[in-house]
């Protein structure tokens, strides 16, 4: 696959492995965060830690926008969902997340009307194909995705749908960022930016993380040569005292991102003054909600929403994992009575998770395996 | 909401401006183009498609000079190996 | 404010279970190393853990193939009707009848839509029943044939399957001698649901099942993987896209017995279908306590299956495949097994995909083709697609 192949070769990940390792200063410790969900699945799918020195430790941020979403919320695009005549279509990241009485899933097996969809365009074709029904869009993800949910609703508009709508939980990565930098029992070195999301804000939004909290950031791509590629950048920097925003995913990144998108954004949304953040709690300016202009298209307006707080429960300890000051298994409910089956927090409750990436991918004593992996038994 | 994968243009459809065919390794889909509205992709470019929407064109000369940087350091890695199996110290 | 009840209830069987299991005991222990593992052990030791289904209802997940199923099945199914000949649960069940040592299988087809690229639910059926005969190392003989046909169902389409069927059991050189008809009211059963029995002769003296997998062999797999659950989920017609795959449905006695004719150290075959290869790698770590250790390099794919499934972000280890088999070898013998199954058309890519090994038990490594490790677990439920 163009593109993609040649940024997996295992021989180039040697010698970057040997030169960022050739930068580790003796008996220093590096602590790097990585803010998405897409690059905690690659380092774990592809088993990318095998090639850091131990110096180096990968942090999981919350990158994740399935993840961040409260039970509450779930439980609200539930309670639109059964209504009778509304057909709730979703992402299948979200399908599997429960809220407080069950996920997409569980409630689907009971007859609510709750179908899979692969863009938000195909919602639509839904809304126009039933139009005795209402179609409700789960709007989730980062600007990323924001910008297909806002042209899917200035599509709708142009073609008078009257039937369709959006349960907007779009939410925005910089204050996120901005959180954890803020938090007091932090220690980070440097962060390996998030890929797609910057294709959309370009890369002056982080430029904040470098001059006011002296930290150098990596745009990043998502093949194991990017985020290797990237630590390297970053290891360079911190070895030279420097601390500046660098762009290694040039091909897809612009350096002022996508204006026709950021356009779009603006006109079909707008900033919450505030948002829960499962395991962040409230941050302010932090999340999308759909513009007055688009009132007809904003399900929270055309519905009775819940609006219920499930709390967090007190074992659950996402937000030290989310800060890197736990590593999943030192969470004490880890695997036990929280795993991909019944996630407790939201770490565990999407695959792109750092909890559920570890457990799904990671879950090994790297010792003992680098022994079972030089083994050639039956061999001649 | 970070899965971008990269396809190739096939052909604008003539009928919906804002539609193209794209191909990802031998498999097609229709996606929308309308947010690289003010830089248009052409048959054969190459684009980054999320959830049905392209969102960014992929520039061929940055990842043809990321790959050459990713390659040098393969290379002198190589030439580095193959010095020190060369090299005696006795 | 509210809680979720279900995680209350998580907690509670959690601490029931590891009362023992103190905080102050885990920080006495001061090498970093030393505690990852305590962890992986207590929750190794927490997987084990007898099954028990959580949900109230069935969901899509628990006829996914994955741990749901798995789980459905032992606690529910295994539970109840508890015998010698069920517990190995195996594709097929061998018994004695009289003098003769006969396999016998069941499974239902409720595949949608009925036709695809590359065949139709009645050829499924045949070769599916087939195949369950075949890993279990019988010679195919009789099927059973019942259908459960929704009113409304055109005729047309019903005897373009019994067609499909026709062809493909004399493919399989075996023969349909009985079945059923049932017709239920529209809206059921999706135009037709297709439920087989086979018997086949267990004519070989040559004891087969994952539980004998053993350090040192080799995992094989004969062909590309993913084509069928691929080209299904394409033809369901709801992602828009198209791509030239098609089912890899077909009947695999043929090539079976010349893998078993050559090879007499066969551990064990299964075929790839639901939860796909992934799943196989599970069951034979799990059954016989054992390690597995699988190279990405070396599984094939089709590169328009990996295309399909990097754009919807589905692993092809876990996607079902109709005519393929994962057979477990004793390791001096693996570069027979490939030249066996290599000389029959089916068996054409067969490729050594890995070893069983002495690691930790019931886990599956896979070394990536970038160099790094991970595991491969059981899936929780269907591969669905990922956006992210």
């Amino acid at each position: 696959m163009k593109f993609v192949d040649e940024f997996r070769d295992a021989d180039t990940a040697h010698a970057l492995s040997a030169k960022i390792a050739a930068l580790c200063a003796p008996g220093r410790q590096y602590k790097l965060m990585e803010v998405c969900g897409g690059h905690t699945h690659t380092i774990y799918k592809h088993g990318l830690e095998d090639y850091l020195p131990e110096s180096i430790t990968l942090v999981h941020g919350p990158g994740c926008p399935v993840c961040v979403i409260p039970m509450g919320r779930v439980d609200d695009a539930m309670a639109l969902a059964s209504e009778p005549d509304v057909i709730l279509t979703s992402f299948g990241d979200m399908m599997r997340v429960p809220g407080s009485k069950g996920s997409f899933f569980d409630a689907k097996a009971a007859g609510t009307d709750i179908r899979m969809v692969y863009s938000p365009l195909d919602s639509l074709k839904i809304a126009r194909n039933n139009p005795d029904k209402r179609v409700v869009f789960m709007a989730i993800g980062f600007e990323t995705t924001a910008p297909s949910t806002a042209m899917t609703i200035m599509r709708a508009a142009a073609e008078g749908l009257g039937n369709f709508s959006v349960f907007c939980n779009h939410v925005t990565i910089i204050p996120a960022i901005k959180a954890i930098l803020d938090s007091p029992d932090l220690r980070l070195d440097g962060f390996i930016g998030p890929g797609h999301v910057s294709t959309v804000i370009g890369c002056r939004p982080y430029e904040f993380i470098a001059r006011e909290y002296g930290k150098p950031v990596v745009t990043a791509g998502f093949e194991p040569l990017d985020i290797l590629q990237s630590i390297y950048m970053l290891m360079l920097q911190l070895s030279e005292g420097r601390s500046e925003v660098e762009n290694q995913y040039s091909r897809v990144v612009p350096w002022d991102g996508n204006p026709t998108a950021l356009k779009v954004i603006g006109e079909t949304m707008e900033l919450r003054p505030y948002f829960e953040w499962r395991g962040l709690g409230f941050i302010s300016h932090s999340a999308l909600s759909v513009r007055e202009k688009y009132a007809q298209f904003d399900a929270e307006l055309l519905f009775d929403v819940p609006g219920v707080r499930v709390a967090d429960p007190k074992a659950c300890q996402c937000g030290e994992v989310l800060k890197g000051v736990l590593k999943p298994w030192e969470c004490k409910v880890f695997g036990t009575a929280c795993t991909p089956e019944t996630p407790i927090g939201t770490c565990m409750v999407s695959p792109e998770g750092a909890c559920a990436a570890y457990y799904n991918f990671g879950r090994m004593n790297r010792h003992r395996v680098k022994e079972a992996v030089t083994i050639e038994v039956g061999r001649p | 909401m970070c899965l971008g994968i990269p396809g190739e243009v096939i052909e604008l459809l003539p009928d919906q401006p804002d539609l193209a065919r794209v191909d990802v390794s031998g498999v097609r889909r229709v996606i929308n183009i309308g947010l690289l509205a003010d830089d248009l992709p052409a048959p054969g470019e190459w684009v980054l498609i999320h959830v049905g929407f392209a969102l960014s064109k992929i520039d061929e000369a940055e990842a043809a000079a990321a790959l050459q940087f990713l390659e040098g350091i393969g290379q002198a890695y190589a030439d580095e190996l193959e010095a020190l199996a060369d090299s005696r110290i006795e | 404010m509210t809680e979720a009840g279900w995680v209350e209830q998580a907690l509670r069987e959690h601490d029931e279970h590891h009362a023992h299991d103190t905080a102050a005991g885990r920080d006495q222990v001061a090498d970093r190393e030393q505690r990852e593992q305590q962890v992986l052990d207590r929750i190794d030791r927490a997987r084990r853990r007898r099954p028990r289904v959580r949900e109230e209802r069935i969901t899509m997940s628990h006829g996914a193939g994955g741990k749901a199923t798995a789980t459905l099945i032992e606690a529910v199914f295994l539970d109840a009707f508890r015998n010698p000949q069920l517990e190995p649960l195996e594709d097929a069940a061998s018994l004695t009848v009289g003098s003769a040592r006969v396999a016998l299988t069941t499974d239902s087809y409720v595949v949608s839509p009925l036709f695809f690229p590359g065949g139709d639910i009645g050829e499924l059926a045949i070769n599916g029943t087939v195949n369950d005969l075949a890993v279990s190392g019988a010679t195919p003989l009789y099927l059973s044939a019942g259908f459960i046909l929704e009113e409304g169902f055109p005729v047309a389409d019903l005897t373009r399957i019994a067609e499909s069927m026709r062809a493909a059991a004399a493919a399989a050189g075996i023969q349909v001698v009985t079945g059923d008809t049932k017709v239920v009211q529209r809206g059921n059963a999706d135009g037709c649901y297709i439920n087989t029995a086979g018997v086949g002769l267990l004519d070989r003296d040559v004891p087969l099942g994952v539980a004998h997998a053993q350090p040192g062999d080799a995992i094989i797999v004969s062909g590309p993987i993913g084509d069928h659950g691929i080209t299904i989920m394409l033809a369901r017609g709801e992602l828009d896209i198209e791509a030239d795959v098609q089912s890899d449905t077909a009947p695999l006695n043929g090539m079976v017995a010349g893998l078993l004719d050559a090879v007499p150290g066969v551990r064990a075959m299964r075929d790839a279908t639901r939860g796909g290869v992934a799943t196989i790698l599970n069951e034979i770590a799990k059954s016989a306590d054992v390690g597995v250790l699988v190279n990405e390099d070396d599984i094939p794919v089709r590169p328009e299956v990996r295309g399909a499934a990097e754009l919807l972000g589905i692993d092809p280890m876990y996607v079902a495949c109709e005519g393929r088999l994962v057979a477990v070898v004793a390791g001096d013998q693996a570069d027979q097994a490939l030249a066996a199954l290599r000389t029959h058309p089916l068996g054409a890519q067969a490729s050594l995909i890995g070893h069983v090994t002495d690691g930790p038990p019931g886990i599956v490594h896979l070394k990536t083709a970038f160099g790094g490790t991970r595991i491969v677990d059981l899936l929780v439920g269907d591969p669905l697609p990922r956006i992210c």
